[in-house]
């Protein structure tokens, strides 16, 4: 391969990719373009999440462990409290009034409290262990390509498992992963339907008010899931949807709702709409009327919404964002949507086409890798493919994007001025990372054989300097050949 | 650069989760002998100024080499007087303490046979006890247990090394099984490092250079609010993070000790310290070498009063890859050079002295014509310890464990 060829290769696996790794440069060959499309028609699929409960059981786990723990809470101060009675009676009357029932009450919370954290949390293990397939999954890539678009899409379609902690990672493989390279419509059903994501937008709580449900309990409307669907999703904000298109697209969402977990052992947790939940009637969106009944209704709107123009364009800038530029290229914005448009929201081919286009590879590497990309990178630069989840979603956490916990359903941002402020902390983990490779990872063969000799004259004297090779790694870790693309 | 030309795998991958020290049980010739030896061993990687840490202040050269930062006897603060021609660092009380008393010595213009001026080469040939890097994946403590383990001398508990940090050390690395422990709290990246990051990101990506130098800034502020040096006046001469440093190398080295008193523990230890290669503003009676130096101080009280009743039977090792050039550079430091000083510690020393062949400080009598000349082979105080204080085989010593020392006589006299 020529110098100009390895150059190509690396930034193909920086901008695109999961990073460099051992053999990734001739993985890649001399054809950067043709290599990455090419991983596409690889399937996405991890066949260790055979062993990973899908995200209704992981719910029903939860749901289960989280009964069981009230009723023993319940029960061990109901116990405290006629111990105390009994110790009361034994008592004077005075001496019981003086102080001893704000006591009482303190030692019976503690006793409930003290019972139900004796039932573990199966939420955590969960997360910990889809964490480890996602990541073991982007540090085994050739390229990541594919990797790194189904992180694109969880991030734009975030949950947060601060909120349902229990689904998090099967949602992105059953929602995300498995449509990233589909169609942007049938993504689109499959992340709005899915239990998680109306979970985590209060889609479960909202009722029309003129539902069987809503009358009944005089409740009503949560607008979180249209809204955000409209303004995130799909159209983008300032696209001109009105409140009263959020509304009317909120009752028709009113429904989409999950099987509660005490009322079914056996599809607890999955999606099912709730006619008593639901606005009866038909609704305007976006100046068209769906007449539909049922969840019909829903899926309606949300094939309009994903072949909306906003969409397409909307989309393609994020996805330019994401991959090229803070400010990427128009041209390349519109070549995208225009794809995006012309193949019916074909997302492998949007990708394909932000590829193939030079505007994707002029640019200088200009963009600041999220946190996540970078140690991903890092890793892979080792030729590391295993990792303990603890150690790693802790790391992630320390560096401000802790896995699948983003603060708001906006995700995590994608500009340099989000994150070039963390740089400092990334120090700390670089250096904590190159303490515990030094004394099997080389420096001299990540640049030689690993990237090619592709990096910086400058890096190279620095880490042919350094003063030890845990220093020699953490500056090669925290070069700029190693944070931007 | 040698050793490790491979990837890790898995097995490597889970063994370097774990480490900062490596360990043994004690030979049985020892126990047959009432004795119960302990040896720690402390690499100070990137190379110590031994000049700055034990000053020849009684060499007529030695102002005129070092000029303003030359330690003396009368400097501020002053020198602390070992004899009649070297002074200690002011930043070792500790150690100063210990030399008086007889439980420390100094090795001066010490080298091993490495004459390059690499730190991973100098390393690889320090902890392999090879005579060229890249030549072995073990090191040389390791094999002084498997001689002796072959030798069916060692308590058959097991052979165990202990290696602290998250990396074993070379040293310890090979057959012989190796326990591992790793401090909770991390080493934070040295000032070292930051300099040299904001140097690389100065000259290749201005923004990232702006964003270090403010984090960098805000950690003098934290410093110098809470964490000053209560032995300085000035409270801008600890850098930031230098308490940091202190209480991980107090805690580093006082684990590894409380692991080798233990009645059923190793009885061998490694463990790697970083931050010497002073290029920059190395400093001597302040500053950046006399901070470290001072936590290397900390690390010995740490190690001494952790080893309880067995520290009449410990010695401690503290070596580094090479020395540093006698003269200072442009940009206030040394650069990479040869002679330094090796630190002996411990209750079972024959100390309170300075062993060194003196080599003198005029250019014809510099290595090179820049670097103090080694006049004293590292491997023989080494051998002089496995020896006398493990008593390993002098002829295992020469063949196995410094292979190629058979003109290196173990050093005697070193233990008491």
């Amino acid at each position: 391969m020529s110098n100009s060829a390895k150059a190509e290769a690396v930034l193909a696996l920086h901008r695109f990719g999961m990073g460099p790794r051992p053999g990734s440069i001739a993985a890649v060959g001399s054809d950067p373009r043709g290599a990455l499309i090419a991983e596409l028609d690889r399937p996405l699929v991890l066949t260790a999440a055979a062993s990973l409960p899908p995200s209704a059981k992981a719910y029903r786990t939860v749901a289960d462990a989280n009964a069981r723990r009230a009723a023993r809470a319940k029960q061990a101060q109901q116990q405290a409290k006629k111990q105390q009675m009994a110790a009361a009676q034994a008592m004077s009357e005075d001496q019981t009034q003086a102080h001893g029932q704000v006591q009482d009450k303190d030692a019976a919370e503690m006793a409930a409290k003290q019972a139900a954290e004796a039932v573990p949390d199966p939420g955590r293990p969960m997360y910990l262990q889809e964490a480890k397939l996602r990541t073991e999954a982007a540090l085994a890539a050739d390229i990541g390509f594919a990797e790194r678009l189904v992180w694109f899409w969880s991030n734009h379609f975030c949950v947060s498992a601060n909120k349902i902690q229990s689904m998090s990672g099967a949602y992105e493989r059953e929602a995300v992963r498995a449509n990233a390279l589909g169609r942007f419509v049938d993504l689109l059903l499959a992340v709005e339907g899915h239990p998680a994501m109306l979970f985590y937008l209060d889609n479960l709580e909202s009722m029309g008010a003129n539902s069987i449900a809503g009358i009944n309990r005089s409740r009503g409307l949560n607008e979180n899931i249209a809204r955000e669907i409209m303004e995130l999703h799909t159209l983008g904000v300032r696209t001109g949807y009105t409140q009263d298109d959020v509304i009317s697209f909120a009752n028709v969402m009113t429904g989409w709702t999950l099987v509660p977990p005490g009322a079914d052992p056996q599809h607890g947790g999955e999606f099912t709409f709730n006619p008593r939940l639901h606005e009866p009637g038909g609704q305007t969106v976006l100046g068209k009327r769906y007449e539909q009944e049922d969840a019909e209704q829903g899926r309606a709107v949300l094939r309009d919404l994903a072949a909306h123009p906003a969409t397409s364009t909307h989309v393609a800038t994020k996805l330019a964002r994401h991959f090229v530029a803070d400010e990427p290229p128009p041209a390349l914005i519109e070549q995208m949507a225009k794809t995006f448009r012309d193949t019916e929201g074909d997302l492998k081919q949007v990708a394909i086409a932000m590829v193939s286009s030079d505007d994707a590879w002029r640019g200088p590497p200009s963009k600041l890798k999220r946190p996540g990309e970078w140690v991903a990178g890092m890793v892979r630069a080792t030729g590391i493919t295993t990792v303990d989840p603890v150690r790693y979603t802790g790391g992630q956490e320390l560096l401000g994007e802790a896995l699948w916990r983003p603060s708001a359903p906006k995700g995590y941002p994608d500009d340099e001025a989000s994150w070039i402020d963390g740089v400092g902390r990334r120090l700390d983990i670089a250096n904590n990372f190159a303490e515990r490779i030094t004394g099997m990872a080389d420096p001299q063969i990540i640049i030689e054989d690993v990237f090619a000799s592709e990096i910086a004259p400058e890096v190279k004297q620095a880490v042919g300097r350094a003063e030890s090779r845990q220093q020699a790694l953490a500056l090669l870790f925290m070069s700029a050949d190693f944070q931007r693309r | 650069m040698g050793l490790d030309r491979h990837l890790p795998t898995r097995r490597e991958l889970l063994a370097g989760s774990g480490a900062l020290f490596a360990w043994s049980q004690m030979p049985r010739i020892a126990r047959a002998e009432g004795r119960d030896p302990r040896l720690l061993v402390v690499i100070l990687r990137g190379a110590l100024d031994g000049l700055g840490a034990v000053a020849p202040v009684g060499d007529p050269d030695w102002v005129a080499l070092r000029g303003d930062r030359a330690l003396l006897l009368d400097g501020k603060p002053p020198a602390l007087p070992l004899d009649s021609f070297f002074a200690l660092n002011p930043a070792m009380p500790n150690l100063h303490r210990l030399y008086k008393s007889g439980k420390a010595a100094i090795v001066h213009a010490t080298a091993t046979p490495y004459r390059e001026r690499s730190h991973f080469d100098g390393q690889d040939v320090l902890e392999s006890g090879f005579t060229r890097p890249g030549a072995t994946a073990s090191g040389w403590l390791n094999r002084a247990l498997l001689a002796m383990e072959s030798g069916g001398r060692v308590d058959p508990r097991g052979s165990r090394a202990l290696g602290i940090g998250s990396v074993t050390p070379l040293v310890v690395r090979g057959s012989a099984p190796v326990m591992t422990w790793v401090p909770q709290k991390l080493l934070p990246a040295s000032q070292d490092t930051q300099n040299r990051l904001l140097d690389l990101y100065q000259h290749t990506d201005p923004k990232l250079a702006t964003v270090l130098q403010a984090r960098m800034k805000l950690a003098s502020l934290d410093g110098a609010m809470g964490a000053g040096d209560p032995m300085s006046d000035d409270p801008t001469l600890a850098p930031p993070g230098i308490a940091r440093v202190r209480a991980y190398f107090a805690e580093a080295a006082g684990t590894a000790a409380r692991y080798l008193a233990k009645p059923d523990g190793p009885r061998v230890g490694a463990m790697g310290f970083v931050g010497w290669d002073t290029h920059i503003a190395e400093g001597a009676a302040s500053g950046q070498l006399y901070n470290l130096l001072g936590a290397l101080d900390g690390a010995f009280a740490a190690i001494e009063s952790n080893m309880g009743d067995v520290w009449h039977e410990t010695v401690v090792a503290v070596v580094t890859e090479f020395g540093r050039t006698a003269r200072i550079n442009g940009t206030q430091g040394t650069d990479h050079g040869t002679g330094t000083v090796a630190f002996l510690i411990g209750g079972g020393l024959a100390g309170g002295r300075v062993i060194a062949d003196w080599p003198g400080l005029k250019s014809a009598q510099l290595f090179e014509d820049r670097d103090l000349k080694p006049t004293t082979d590292l491997r023989a105080v080494l051998k002089g310890l496995l020896r006398d204080h493990l008593r390993v085989e002098e002829k295992i010593l020469a063949e196995t464990v410094f292979p190629g020392s058979t003109d290196v006589k173990p050093m005697g006299g070193l233990v008491g």
